[in-house]
């Protein structure tokens, strides 16, 4: 540590080269990779930056809020000998900070002399909770067919105008930790709630905003804001500093911490500048080769450990460029978290809310947070079922779009009707309307009731004898 | 053990380049900075030594010193590796978990297999024998399901001049020696070996017997044989954990390799409080008692994900040199080609396809030529099986893992999002999925079952396939413009489907189906075709067979039916035979 200690406060010069917001430095051999260093220009103002690659010869530095006014003479490089940390407190929630974590509400720097590294350190598979508690969020979509669970990461795939910020603003709104059908939800204290948004506009922020604060939820809001008007290079910065206070309040202050962070396509694109710059092998889309480990070191920042009962539930939200979901930021966010949920156009120009697509969407941990003692028993076969029925209509509208309705058989006909049924009744609800787990269970019957009782092969004879409601 | 061999010059991530001793080698393990991070050596030029280091390297400044060990990265080998979770370069992670709590640190030094631990060891050979490598010094009794076999390491051959008598010992302590052409060697339990280089064996055999896995799809329509090299290739989503899991709970092999290599955390901690409570079918003791687990989780360092899958190769070519028969999942070996790309970017080397080191093809084939199915030293019969999940990119596989990946495995089962999507698990597309082992594992089918599997195989894929070219037609005029005959075929197929290719994972009875069972169900679905073709030769409608009871009776038949109680499908063959003649009857 001494050693640390005594390079903090050196100063060099010798910048040589300065492109976008990366400066390279000479005769940097006390500089530390990884480390931040505080960038001095002539007018004596202060910028801070983070090294990139390192050698006795030179530096890479990538500025935060860049290079704007800096030069090649007159620009001096402080070292600080340590690597990015934030402060972390209780205090913070209710608070709003700018990517970097700086206060941007007027409100005082937080007291307090913990301060946590950015980038967090991997959780030991070992110590971890698998996790098994269901999240009822009062949209049957989501409750039924694919159930949010306590520690899981969950990203909303969706498109430019679609409303996935409702949609993210509802389930924060509504979300309880889930209780078995008919049985009133366990007493639970409510949610912590950190937000971080990377380079969105103003709107959405304040859309999210004034959202936390009519569903009363303000103080318990933490939110980092690196708007689409702010530099670029910071987005890098903000999920990390938004995790690093989540994992504060998960892990150590035993509280459950949902995380909403968007938009993630925002990041990966500065992630891409900051790679294009410095001029390195490109993989797909000019996106650099290890995005996926960039945004697995995020990603698996979620979930439960056993020496806390607090969690981190991560909500990623991403906009699919063109609404193409094998674009590298949806593929790989898929290859990382545990499902997703998708949006789709279709739904959406019918006038479905929330417009979720129900076949490519997934959950991964759904398995293990539902059926008996947990939701229902007849749940697990209730959701395989609705999922192969509402695929075979798929089938059955495009071969209806080439002979007709009417040509359709009985049984073809009736899964038409079920198809429409499905997405009126079951996938479509309001903004406002929070569904509890019995309600959405049944409504699933009651559109089972549609079908004739030889079509549902994936549920038991004894579910069909229980629940079901046809002929 | 470890002097000053250089000093740090450049650091890019886990890349590092080091000024210093010319007398560093390639691959050799090194400790980097004060922390003695460590790293392995992959480039030399002149004093020039480039490393890449398993851990974190943030933090660290040129002039740095770098420590050198004079040992290529080995992993240790010896009684107390079963039930154990490693990381990438083989430290417990359940002891990294006591030492730095919930969360890795970077700098720790473990040795993987725990010293103190005593274990019984049973002499089997005689002092003044005269011993070669990979022959039996003695037994431990490692768990319940599992009899360790200590070995003569593979590079020594002498005459023994002592072994300890029957008793507990550490793995440190001597447990025999042997007089070598070079002096006499004392021998331990614990043995290392250098992760990339393969453990040697006598020759190889034919790959005749099948890895049974339990999983309908698979061991019916697309066999592995023991010792052959299997891809499971699919988008995000489209099951290939799942499918993973489920043959490292079912598969007939008597020790389990599970390389989580760049997966999610939450699945390695599902496979760590699952298999210690699920009962191996075979033996009656818990699943975990047979395997290992390497975990190197997405946000784990990256060079260390390249480690693992060696690490991973080695310990199971180890168990293989003792006669047993391994199964190894890579989960996935898409991310184990990620870092090797990463790298080599880092590295500045000139890139082929998307990005890929030009070797890549060359790292693939190293690495399932490793499976086989083996002599071993000291006579016995051993396997590695691979099987090896691909995540492409988009779910698309001309791209280049995939592609190369293709050219080592014999045995290619292809996960289909639509499938999935439908939720029909395993998503395994019939169509596009291939085995070469067909033929090697048929006459293991017949002498197992006494029926003509590959007859019966080969007659589902025509029916299936056919169903695949009618459903283009029906696409574009309807199932009723088709003539009852081939209506019959897709109502055979989605039985078929419905009630043989799917299979529900979380089902306690069909998540596992045994050889006889599988035969039987496939039996009975033919059986079925057979009649009803018949039927309405004669002048039924496909919609009278559609109604017939049995129908449900079939598709419903993989969760009624234990495996041990198959006189079941006798029933159902007496129901089926017992409505078809009614039916005769009527139009005769």
């Amino acid at each position: 540590m001494s050693e640390l200690v005594d390079r903090g406060g050196q100063e060099v010069v010798g910048v040589s080269r300065i492109e976008g917001p990366i400066l390279v430095i000479e005769n940097a051999g006390n500089l530390g990779y990884d480390e931040v260093v505080e960038v001095i220009d002539s007018t004596g103002h202060m910028r801070r930056g983070r090294i990139l690659e390192v050698s006795e010869k030179m530096a890479v530095i990538q500025i935060f809020s860049g290079t704007t006014g800096l030069s090649i003479d007159g620009t001096k490089v402080r070292i600080t000998g340590s690597t990015l940390k934030i402060p972390v407190a209780e205090e913070m929630l209710g608070r709003v900070f700018d990517g970097l974590g700086t206060p941007i509400d007027g409100g005082p720097v937080p007291l307090t002399n913990h301060f946590a590294d950015i980038n967090g350190q991997p959780i030991n598979p070992t110590s971890r909770v698998y996790p098994r508690d269901y999240i009822q969020t009062g949209i049957s979509v989501i409750d039924g067919m694919n159930s949010l669970v306590m520690g899981q990461k969950l990203p909303l795939f969706s498109g430019a105008g679609l409303p996935h910020d409702q949609l993210a603003a509802q389930i924060v709104r509504q979300a309880t930790l889930g209780a078995p059908a008919g049985e009133s939800a366990k007493h639970a204290e409510d949610f912590a709630i950190v937000f971080a948004a990377m380079g969105v506009k103003h709107d959405v922020a304040n859309y999210f905003k004034n959202s936390f604060a009519e569903s009363g939820a303000l103080a318990r809001v933490a939110m980092f804001l690196n708007l689409a008007d702010d530099p670029p290079v910071e987005r890098l910065i903000t999920p990390r500093a938004a995790l690093t206070l989540a994992e504060y309040l998960a892990f150590e202050k035993g509280m459950h911490v949902l995380v909403v962070l968007t938009d993630m396509t925002n990041y990966c694109e500065a992630l891409r500048q900051i790679s294009n710059i410095r001029g390195e092998v490109p993989s797909r889309k000019g996106y650099p080769g290890y995005l996926y480990s960039d945004l697995a070191s995020m990603y698996e920042r979620t979930g439960r450990v056993k020496t806390s009962k607090g969690s981190i539930t991560q909500i990623p939200i991403l906009t699919m460029p063109n609404d193409d979901i094998t674009h590298p930021v949806p593929d790989l966010t898929g290859y990382i978290t545990e499902g997703q949920i998708v949006l789709g156009r279709t739904l959406y120009q019918h006038g479905i809310y929330p417009p979720i697509s129900i076949l490519p969407s997934l959950s991964r941990l759904m398995k293990d947070g539902i059926g008996e003692g947990q939701t229902r028993e007849d749940h697990p076969h209730l959701m395989a079922q609705l999922y192969a029925a509402y695929a075979h209509v798929q089938d059955v509208r495009s071969l209806a779009s080439v002979i007709g309705e009417e040509e359709l058989g009985e049984v073809d006909q009736q899964y038409l009707a079920f198809g429409k049924a499905f997405e009126g009744k079951y996938i479509s609800q309001s903004f406002t309307e929070n569904r509890n787990i019995e309600q959405t269970l049944n409504i699933g019957w009651d559109l089972l009731g549609l079908l004739p009782k030889e079509e549902l092969t994936r549920v038991s004879l004894a579910e069909i004898d229980k629940y079901y409601k046809g002929m | 053990m470890s002097e000053r061999i250089g000093t740090v010059k450049w650091i890019n991530g886990p890349v590092i380049r080091a000024e210093g001793s010319r007398q560093v080698g390639m691959m050799e393990l090194v400790e980097v900075g004060e922390e003695h991070l460590i790293g392995e050596v992959i480039g030399l030029n002149g004093d020039i030594i480039t490393i890449q280091v398993y851990e974190e390297t943030s933090g660290m400044h040129p002039g740095a010193p770098v420590f050198g060990t004079g040992l290529p990265l080995s992993v240790e080998l010896g009684p107390g590796l079963l039930r154990s979770i490693f990381d990438g370069i083989q430290r417990p992670l359940p002891i990294i978990e006591m030492r730095t709590g919930s969360f890795i640190s970077r700098g720790v030094h473990l040795t993987p297999l725990y010293r103190k631990d005593r274990w019984e060891f049973t002499p089997v050979m005689k002092e003044g024998t005269v011993v070669t490598g990979g022959e039996v010094i003695g037994t431990v009794p490692e768990t319940p399901s599992i009899e360790h076999r200590v070995m003569i390491p593979p590079d020594i051959s002498g005459t023994v001049t002592w072994v300890a008598p029957a008793k507990s010992y550490t793995i440190v302590e001597p447990i025999a020696r042997v007089k070598t052409a070079d002096g006499e060697k004392e021998l331990t339990m614990l043995q290392r070996w250098p992760i990339r280089r393969l453990r040697p064996y006598k020759t190889r055999l034919d790959q005749s017997i099948p890895l049974i896995t339990g999983q309908r799809v698979l061991d019916t329509f697309f066999p592995l044989g023991k010792g052959g090299a299997a891809a499971i290739p699919g988008g995000f989503g489209a099951g290939k954990t799942v499918t993973q899991h489920s043959i490292a709970k079912y598969a007939d092999a008597q020790v389990v390799i599970y390389i989580g290599c760049g997966e999610r955390g939450n699945e390695m901690t599902e496979v760590l409080q699952e298999f210690p409570e699920l009962i191996d079918p075979r033996s009656g003791h818990p699943l975990m008692e047979r395997t290992v687990l390497i975990a190197n989780t997405s946000n784990m360092p990256v060079a260390a994900r390249e480690a693992s899958v060696y690490t991973g190769i080695t310990i199971a070519e180890y168990y293989r040199d003792m006669g047993y028969h391994v199964a190894l999942m890579a989960d996935s070996t898409s991310r184990w080609a990620e870092a090797l790309r990463e790298v080599s970017g880092r590295l500045e080397e000139m890139p082929a396809e998307e990005g890929y080191p030009a070797y890549l093809a060359a790292r693939l084939a190293e690495f399932y030529e490793r499976a086989g199915y083996v002599r071993t030293l000291s006579g016995e019969e051993g396997s590695v099986s691979i099987i090896g999940a691909v995540s492409p990119p988009g779910g698309d596989f001309s791209e280049p893992v995939t592609q190369h990946t293709k050219r080592f495995i014999r045995c290619f089962w292809a996960l289909d999002k639509s499938l999935a999507s439908a939720r029909h698990f395993p998503s395994i597309n019939w169509l596009d999925s291939y085995s070469e082992y067909l033929d090697d594992v048929a006459p293991w089918w017949h002498k197992a079952t006494d029926q003509n599997w590959i007859g019966m195989r080969n007659k589902a894929m025509e029916l299936l396939s056919e169903e695949s070219r009618l459903s283009q037609i029906v696409k574009l005029v309807g199932p009723d413009a088709l003539p009852d005959e081939q209506r019959l075929v897709l109502e055979t197929s989605r039985l078929l489907r419905e009630g043989f290719l799917q299979q529900n994972a979380m089902d306690t009875i069909d998540a596992y189906s045994t050889v006889q069972k599988q035969i039987g169900m496939l039996a009975l679905m033919l059986y079925f075709h057979d009649r009803a073709h018949d039927i309405i030769k004669m002048g039924a409608t496909i919609s009278v067979i559609h109604k017939l009871p049995v129908v449900d009776t079939l598709i419903r038949m993989k969760t009624q039916i234990p495996n041990d109680k198959l006189s079941m499908i006798d029933e159902i063959h007496e129901a089926i035979n017992a409505q078809m003649t009614q039916l005769e009857a009527d139009y005769k």
